[in-house]
């Protein structure tokens, strides 16, 4: 591992728990780095530019801010328009996340999956026929399962 | 740290004003990288970094935000992020939660039930996401879990990601507006 890549890793370690809440939050991160502030925005833009950072920001607390109920929408649809298919569904405003996966046969045959977020079981049923609606005859079969019970939830953490 | 099922209900529903609406659905993304962050994200709400400042704190305390910071996408590190469920019989339960869980590879656990199929015998109905350093790590992490539980684990490795909007409007009830 090079020191350039050190570097980034300490970043990583020092920022995933969350940003320091302090008016210069990247100082206090050199500070506890041994780096210039410089550096460490340096890091963090290019982090950004090649995604290995999605967004920084705020991560909210699904059922605090209202969406009680999720739904994980899982569709069978013909591997050669699944793309298609797949934008098409990634593009409405309630669908948090759109993934091609692959099917488990014989018991799984579904391989697009959608998660629909709302407030009530009911918005989310009403919203996954809105999904079946647009997706016509290309939906071979569905099916929509609910969270009921939170089992764990640390999040991605990497070993210091 | 383990979440009980009380968790579910006990995430109640916050209660958030004006402000504290305007921070969550302004800030999803896009937070600066410049010398005063926060003093230039609070301009463009209308706010004092001081107050933004405590804002977030109370939201971070009040488990409305979980983080407030960056969100690394750990497959452009060399690691690997994956779906995968198990079929767990309910007698059973107990112990093969216990025994999952327990796994740092184990990032997240749900359990889930079809609203749509009554019919199958054995749904799968443990999800849970395994997040490991290595891609070669996934399978290891498989191998021992079924190991481990005596049962199948099936993984749904991503093929493809689709575009979506990554913003969830506040829609908790609170203050006007």
């Amino acid at each position: 591992m090079t020191a350039a890549d050190d570097l980034d890793r300490r970043l990583i370690l020092a920022t995933q728990a969350g940003l320091p809440l302090v008016p210069q939050p990247y100082h206090t991160l050199a500070e506890q780095l041994g780096c210039t502030a410089e550096e460490v925005m340096t890091r963090l833009s290019a982090m950004l530019a090649r995604g290995t950072i999605r967004r920084i920001g705020a991560v909210p607390n699904h059922y605090a801010i209202g969406y009680t109920a999720n739904g994980m929408s899982v569709w069978d649809v013909p591997d050669e328009c699944i793309d298609e298919l797949g934008a098409q569904v990634g593009a409405l405003a309630f669908v948090t996340h759109a993934y091609h996966r692959p099917r488990a046969l014989p018991d799984w045959p579904y391989n697009l999956f959608a998660m629909v977020h709302g407030a009530s079981r009911e918005e989310v049923l009403a919203k996954v026929d809105e999904i079946r609606g647009g997706l016509g005859a290309a939906c071979r079969c569905h099916d929509v399962l609910f969270s009921t019970e939170i089992l764990k939830k640390t999040g991605l953490r990497i070993a210091g | 740290m383990r979440e009980t099922g009380a968790a579910m209900a006990d995430a109640a529903i916050a209660v958030l004003d004006a402000i504290d609406r305007r921070i969550i659905d302004a800030l999803q993304g896009d937070f600066p990288i410049c010398d005063r962050p926060y003093a230039a994200a609070a301009e463009k709400l209308g706010i004092g970094e001081d107050e933004l400042l405590a804002r977030l704190q109370s939201l971070l305390e009040r488990k409305v935000l979980t983080r407030f910071g960056p969100m690394f996408q750990i497959e452009r590190m060399g690691g690997a992020f994956v779906l995968a469920a198990m079929a767990v019989p309910e007698a059973d339960w107990a112990r093969v939660n216990a025994a999952v869980n327990a796994f740092p590879e184990v990032a997240h656990n749900y359990r889930r039930e079809s609203a749509l199929r009554r019919d199958l015998a054995a749904p799968l109905n443990m999800w849970f996401v395994l997040a490991t350093e290595t891609k070669a790590g996934i399978a290891e992490a498989v191998a021992k879990i079924e190991a481990a539980t005596g049962l199948p684990v099936h993984p749904f490795p991503k093929l493809k990601e689709y575009f979506v909007e990554m913003k969830l409007v506040v829609r908790a009830p609170g203050a006007a507006a």
